[in-house]
């Protein structure tokens, strides 16, 4: 019996592959974001005292 | 057995079963709570940051969640609530669950120094910690105080939420703290009560278990006793107000009231109705957090409309 091109575990691996593509894409955005947020503050001098100890 | 069949009995993991992992229910609770902790704190977070805090203090939560269930795997298997979970159900190995878990504590810990603070960095590594090693490793299969104890992992959240905003810890971070973790003990043995072959069958040596359950209706009432001067004493702190005083009376007497009515039910009672009342106040417990952190929210809000809090009075 040939197995279909659409079983049930491609449906698995292709939805897990997408879940993670879209996971990591939201992680870069994500430090893209914090990356802009920081950058303005820093220009702005509006760093609050809790997160000036990161710096 | 053909190459067809051997493929048809594999459990492949979906995407889904990852997210299971992290128990996303308990996590409901983390980002709520986590959210009011930075919300109400003094000092303001720009939005952008305290939305990246509160989605990191949630995946540190989830890391914990795949930890607990990758070291707890073998009582998984055996209690009824459990069995159904993405390890004991052979959709995920313990192996990826445990890379899953520490994966993500080291990247939402590294994460939330760069994006807040580094006291809530490593405090979020100490709840991780605390969760996983004290609570699941240490404490959960050795005493009936496990629940007590390790009940202080679900109260840190607030305090790491008020830790990115303020970088450190305060008397109403504490009290946030104080309010869940006096909460945690009714809270679950009341689940322990109705759900009751579980822990026996698993080993977990509940209170229910070893000290019986007439016992376990005695502590349920102790601590909800003990809950309410916590809870008076958040509503008349600085981040407290008009609302959460209000919610407390309500909430408070309610609590009172069901923990009253489980202590003067006896085993035969409460089998007879199908613990209907323990289930209600089960139900009524997570009502009360929510409603509770919720009211802070809304007197905090008012606050900034300044027509909140004790001040304007």
């Amino acid at each position: 019996m040939a197995l279909n091109r659409e079983h049930d575990l491609h449906r698995r691996r292709l939805g897990r592959n997408m879940g993670l593509g879209l996971v990591l894409g939201a992680l870069v955005l994500m430090i893209f974001g914090l990356s802009i947020v920081k950058m303005s503050r820093l220009e702005e001098g509006k760093l609050p005292a809790s997160q000036e100890t990161s710096q | 057995m053909s190459d067809f069949t051997a493929i048809e009995q594999s459990r492949e993991a979906g995407f889904g079963d990852y997210v299971q992992l992290l128990k996303p229910r308990v996590m409901s609770l983390v980002v709520f709570t986590a959210m009011v902790g930075l919300v109400v704190a003094p000092q303001p977070v720009h939005p952008y940051v305290a939305f990246v805090s509160i989605l990191l203090i949630a995946l540190g939560g989830g890391a914990s969640g795949a930890l607990n269930m990758w070291y707890d795997a073998d009582i998984d298997r055996v209690m009824r609530r459990t069995m159904g979970r993405p390890i004991p159900s052979g959709r995920v190995s313990e192996g990826e669950a445990l890379g899953l878990g520490l994966g993500l504590s080291g990247l939402s810990c590294l994460m939330l120094g760069l994006a807040a603070n580094w006291f809530a960095a490593a405090f979020l590594a100490f709840t991780i910690f605390f969760y996983v090693v004290i609570y699941t490793m240490w404490l959960k299969r050795l005493t009936p105080q496990n629940i007590v104890i390790g009940g202080a992992a679900g109260a840190f959240p607030p305090m790491i939420g008020w830790a990115v905003a303020t970088g450190g810890v305060s008397v109403e971070s504490i009290l946030m703290f104080a309010l869940i973790f006096m909460w945690t003990p009714p809270h679950f043995w009341a689940l322990a009560l109705f759900m009751k072959d579980d822990y026996s069958r698993a080993g977990v040596p509940m209170l229910t278990v070893t000290h019986g359950r007439a016992a376990t209706r005695r502590h349920i009432l102790v601590y909800t006793v003990l809950l309410v001067p916590v809870a008076f004493a958040l509503a008349f702190s600085s981040i407290g107000g008009p609302v959460t005083l209000l919610a407390a009376v309500i909430l408070n007497a309610m609590f009172l009231r069901g923990a009253w009515a489980i202590r003067q039910r006896d085993e035969a009672e409460a089998e007879a109705d199908g613990y209907r009342i323990e289930k209600s106040f089960f139900k009524l417990s997570l009502a009360y957090l929510f409603a509770h952190f919720g009211a802070l929210l809304v007197d905090a809000s008012l606050r900034s409309f300044g027509v909140g809090g004790w001040g304007w009075l």
